[in-house]
């Protein structure tokens, strides 16, 4: 395929125009030596049917939701998505347009990113957001390296270690070249699943720049954060809460009403499909006194020349294309059509349906659970509360996997890879989207020994 | 554009106002039309040492960050605390209201490397093309 | 705010849009769901359940689809206009790679199915390693990192950890003076100062004053080739040659690649490290400001260090390899953004080795084209021959007082977008344009008669340059506004229009409900 619009009429006006005989004179002026040996060793381009049918073959040999059943969180969440989001993302007026630096033609974008930016503070429970960052990982990142911004001199950052094990490796990444801070890793307490709170509030001090906490944790289950918080008041730390599974905040206490500092946390859930992990968005959520200090961009609220409403990008000295090396982030992006998804989800869904369906959420996950224990004798590891995600004990699980995968069926994750320790536990997520048909499948897969 | 006589200046475009030991400091009427409408500034905190040249505080408007450098040594005795609700003033009254900071000097001699108005006005008649301090970068995204 | 209630604005079919919140109607939703029988006896202590999202919008679907339709229609888009912003490469974005990437058999991948499960999007990340290794001369390829922000980030972590294990991570880093802000905000972050280098009059970096900072404390030196003027960098092999004597790695910031597909390869000129742009080079969409991605190549020697997990190719299968000793590790959670580098996929399959040559050819066609016709318009910086953009500057045009912002806004009312204004720094009143390759030379020629009129007016009418735009949905915004007192969000005023959530009888039912057990009604 070709996208270029060059008949051979036009190549010959244009080059002559220029002043030179052939396309090759343009850049003639590239040594030699490069240009021997510039040829692109690929194969020639398809045509359209071509590249259809060759994806699809490659899409072929996967095997997604669609047809198999899957009960997997741990970060990334299948839920329903209405078909007002795609049919407002597909629109090419959002989706090819670029970063809105000429803010007169980019209304639709920025006013777009302002209602997102509110919706955001409203379901963290903060007060304010900016419009987006990579994903949830690179937002708790980024919280840590804030927190590290405002509390100079302080050197130490407390991470339980129930936080999902790649949001801790990332943070870690980030970290691993700057020499002033140390990374101290808080154990989960093994009967709750929650962080270890006695663990923490001997670890906690005055060197103690900010906590990270998930909330909900890796496990699934919630975590009470109001003994963290008060840790962090008495010794001058900043709470980070980091919230994989976005959807829970419409049913869970929000970070705001627990006295966070900083809520973070991965908006894939709302609206975008799993997609193998990416791409989504991390949003990020403060206290309104440490809005100059945060990373990402931020639409702000102004007037024009004549008075009417409009919006702008805003605070723009933070960032790295005016601050440089002295700037907050580095980042260049908000990840805008997957937070536009995001905005037209929990637009279509509003204040009661986004709690309609957490409550579902919440339901199905208890309803299986209960019955997971009840009838196919499965252990209960954690006894702390949960939403959508809890950890079940399966004794011989290697085998059990092989078995259901011969029905199509992925039940969870072993922890095993990330927690040595929980050898034989699943970490199970159940949402809407597996029906009551599928949860009574897994029930009796596993209730066949 | 007007360049006080009674004030002294430095190179970092900062203007010095010395009655007895105490010398009042703010940016020049040079440097606010550069910078644009200003809509923030940094201050220091009251108490806070400063050494001749190095940085204190920022000046930004929409589209630029400056650094203000002290012009002269001594201790933070007093910041203007209008300046945070109404950084406007900077561009309005650079050379009064718009005064930033007060510093207790701790050497005299810090004033000889200082510009007078006459000099520094030639100083700024040649910063012309020299451009490259504001960022206004609107450039692609990465 | 009560000035700007919704059809407060008379202008008939372009109503200024209203915000979610500031319509609908307590207990309207777009969303229905069949009753749920399933309950758990273990419920959520209440302690930890939030009352409500108070003032979350309340819409019906088409009360939705309406709001964002309007907005949608205040914006400008490559299919609408024509984006000539420098070093952005606002190209087509292929409608087939959207109609690909929505296929279920890539969409509903979970990122953390087994191995087995995946072997299809396995197959295609590794194939778009081995293209994008082999456009770019490089040998091994990351294609983790979400956005070229973080695959400079990336690319400078492996340069680090690779010097940490030669002995020292050194302390250092040369940018020249035409670099993207992004490099040396990416060098802070990895812990190195910055070295800023100026470029000569001919816009170029000289070998001879990288070896005046060149020594064994400086770990790599950022290049952007052709750079920020769109001009190939002569001694770029000099330049690695200076580098490399000291042990250091020549970095590249790839975002210019549109310029050198079939031309010349980074690999050939002496870069270790080099980051691309998927969504300028190859072609996925914006999106309005994301999302995008920034695979990182590096040569053999660094292969070890790239990010985890690694894409391995064994049996006739893919494996993942996540125990890589000397990984940097992980710098985004799972893959990357696998939605997006599967548009990438189809693109590079759909031109292939000729559609890739011809596309940089006629990029380089087309800002030539471009920069004849503007020439003696606008005055041009630098004389050197031009690649795939071209840089101009307002000196001319300041004589009448009117700059590039002005120019930039005029241009709205001809219904263009500006190209890049103000960068790079080196040029005041910069002017950057990037035409790319899939730009007809009609649109070329109406991009450049608009320009030289424009000219011309400054010249004429210069107030009516300066009070632009005038025809677009707003006029100029007031940003030093914005920026003093800063409104982020939306927040209910004193003189609600609606009432809060379950003040009235309606709405308190609707809460009872959602908390009751069915077996309750």
């Amino acid at each position: 395929m070709r996208f270029t619009p060059h008949t051979p009429s036009d190549k010959e006006q244009m080059l002559r125009a220029i002043g030179v005989r052939e396309v090759e004179d343009l850049f003639d002026h590239i040594p030699q030596s490069l240009r021997a040996r510039a040829e692109i060793a690929l194969p020639p381009g398809l045509s359209e049917l071509e590249v259809r049918r060759r994806m699809a073959s490659l899409a072929a040999r996967n095997g997604s939701a669609e047809d198999w059943h899957f009960f997997l969180g741990a970060g990334s969440y299948s839920h329903f998505i209405p078909s007002t989001v795609d049919a407002v993302i597909s629109r090419s007026e959002f989706s090819t347009s670029y970063t809105p630096y000429q803010p007169e033609v980019s209304q639709g974008t920025l006013q777009a990113v302002y209602e997102f930016q509110t919706l955001i503070c409203q379901l963290t429970g903060m007060e304010v957001a900016n419009a987006g960052l990579y994903d949830g990982a690179s937002a708790a990142a980024e919280a840590v390296l804030m927190a590290r911004r405002l509390q100079e001199g302080r050197s130490r950052v407390l991470v339980s270690r129930a936080l999902h094990p790649q949001y801790r490796s990332v943070i870690a990444t980030y970290l691993r070249n700057l020499e002033d801070v140390q990374l101290v890793e808080i154990p989960f307490e093994p009967k709750g699943g929650g962080t270890d709170v006695e663990h923490l509030l001997r670890e906690i001090n005055e060197r103690v720049m900010c906590v990270v906490v998930g909330y909900p944790n890796f496990f699934g289950v919630i975590e009470e954060l109001a003994p963290i918080q008060a840790a962090c008041a008495r010794h001058g730390a900043l709470l980070v809460a980091v919230t994989t599974e976005a959807l829970s905040l419409a049913l869970l206490k929000p970070p705001g009403a627990w006295g966070a500092d900083i809520a973070v946390g991965e908006g894939q859930s709302l609206g975008i499909p799993t997609s193998l992990g990416g791409p989504g968005f991390g949003f990020f959520a403060c206290r309104r006194k440490f809005v100059r200090s945060m990373p990402g961009r931020l639409v702000g609220e102004t007037v024009d020349t004549e008075g009417r409403r409009g919006f702008v990008l805003t605070l723009s000295t933070r960032e790295q294309h005016i601050r440089r090396e002295k700037a907050t982030s580095n980042i260049c992006t908000n990840q805008s059509l997957c937070t536009l998804a995001a905005t037209v989800f929990m637009a279509t869904l509003g204040r009661g349906g986004m709690r309609r369906l957490a409550e579902i959420n919440g339901a199905r996950a208890h309803g299986a659970r209960d019955r997971l224990v009840k009838e196919a004798g499965l252990g209960a590891t954690f006894s702390g509360a949960f939403f959508n995600e809890f950890v079940l004990q399966v004794k011989g699980l290697a085998r059990r996997l092989s078995r259901l995968a011969a029905e199509k069926i992925v039940p969870g994750s072993p922890l095993v890879r990330w927690y040595p320790e929980l050898h034989d536990s699943l970490l199970i997520c159940v949402t809407e989207m597996n029906q009551g048909e599928e949860i009574e499948r897994l029930v009796q897969a596993f209730s066949r020994e | 554009m007007e360049f006080p006589e009674g004030l002294k200046y430095s190179r970092e475009h900062e203007w010095v106002l010395v009655e007895d030991r105490i010398a009042t400091v703010g940016i020049t009427a040079y440097a606010q039309q550069e910078l644009g409408d200003i809509v923030y500034v940094e201050l220091p905190e009251v108490g806070e040492k400063l050494a001749k040249d190095d940085p204190f505080g920022a000046v930004e408007s929409v589209k630029a960050v400056s650094d203000i450098y002290a012009p002269v040594s001594g201790a933070v005795v007093e910041v203007n605390h209008t300046l945070p609700d109404n950084p406007e003033t900077i561009n309005e009254d650079p050379y009064g209201d718009g005064w930033i900071i007060k510093v207790e000097m701790s050497d005299m001699e810090d004033l000889r490397g200082l510009m007078d108005a006459e000099e520094y006005a030639e100083y700024v008649e040649h910063q012309g093309e020299k451009g490259g301090e504001t960022g206004e970068g609107e450039e692609g995204e990465e | 705010m009560s000035k700007h209630s919704p059809g407060s604005d008379r202008r008939g079919l372009s109503l200024a849009p209203s915000l979610i919140f500031e319509g609908g109607s307590p207990g309207r939703t777009g969303f229905f769901w069949p009753e749920e029988s399933d309950r758990g006896e273990e419920e959520i202590p209440p302690h930890l359940l939030r009352d409500d999202i108070p003032g979350f919008p309340e819409l019906g679907e088409l009360e939705v689809l309406r709001h964002f339709t309007r907005l949608s229609h205040l914006n400008f888009a490559i299919e609408r206009q024509f984006y000539p912003l420098g070093s952005c490469t606002m190209k087509y974005n292929p409608k087939v790679n959207e109609a690909v990437a929505r296929l279920p058999g890539f969409a509903l991948l979970h990122p953390l199915a087994p191995p087995e499960l995946i072997q299809g999007a396995l197959e295609l990340l590794y194939g778009l390693e081995r293209m994008l290794a082999e456009v770019s001369g490089m040998e091994q390829v990351t294609l983790q990192p979400a956005a070229g922000a973080q695959g400079e980030l990336t690319g400078l972590m492996i340069i680090r950890a690779y010097l940490a294990g030669q002995g020292n991570p050194r302390r250092k880093v040369i940018v020249p003076d035409t670099a993207h802000g992004t490099n040396p905000a990416s060098s802070a972050l990895c812990g190195y100062e910055v070295i800023q280098i100026s470029s000569n009059h001919r816009g170029m970096i000289e070998a001879a004053k990288v070896q005046e900072v060149m020594d064994e404390e400086v770990a790599a030196l950022m290049i952007t080739n052709p750079n920020t003027l769109g001009i190939f960098e002569q001694e770029i092999q000099a330049i690695a040659g200076v580098v490399h004597e000291k042990g250091g790695l020549l970095y590249m910031d790839g975002a210019n690649l549109n310029a050198l597909m079939g031309i010349a390869k980074p690999g050939d000129m002496g870069v270790d490290v080099l980051h691309i742009n998927l969504h300028k080079t190859f072609s996925t969409p914006h999106g309005g400001g994301g999302p995008g991605a920034g695979p990182v190549g590096v040569k053999g020697f660094l292969g070890d260090y790239l990010p985890i997990p690694h894409i391995v190719k064994r049996d006739g299968g893919f494996e993942l390899r996540e125990d890589c000793p000397r990984s940097v590790g992980r710098v985004r959670s799972f893959f990357g953004n696998f939605g997006i580098l599967v548009r990438a996929y189809a693109y590079i399959l759909a031109l292939g080795s000729d559609g890739l040559g011809e596309a940089s050819r006629m990029a380089l066609l087309n800002a030539n084209y471009m920069r004849k016709r503007l020439e003696g318009h606008f005055h041009l910086p630098y004389a050197e021959p031009c690649m795939h953009e071209c840089v101009f500057s307002d000196r001319l045009q300041q004589k009448h007082g009117v700059h590039t912002l002005d120019m930039a806004k005029r241009l709205l009312d001809y219904s263009f977008h500006p190209p890049t204004i103000y960068f790079p720094l080196v040029v005041p009143g910069a002017i950057m344009i990037e035409p790319t390759e899939t730009e007809s030379r009609e649109t070329l020629d109406a991009f450049a008669d608009a320009m030289i009129t424009i000219a011309r007016e400054a010249g004429e009418d210069p107030a009516l340059v300066k009070g632009a735009p005038h025809s677009t949905p707003v006029g100029r915004l007031d940003e030093a506004r914005a920026a003093r007192k800063p409104v982020l969000r939306w927040e209910p005023s004193a003189d609600l229009r609606r009432a809060p959530f379950g003040s009235e009888p309606q709405g308190r039912r609707q809460v009872e409900s959602l908390r009751s057990k069915p077996s309750k009604g």
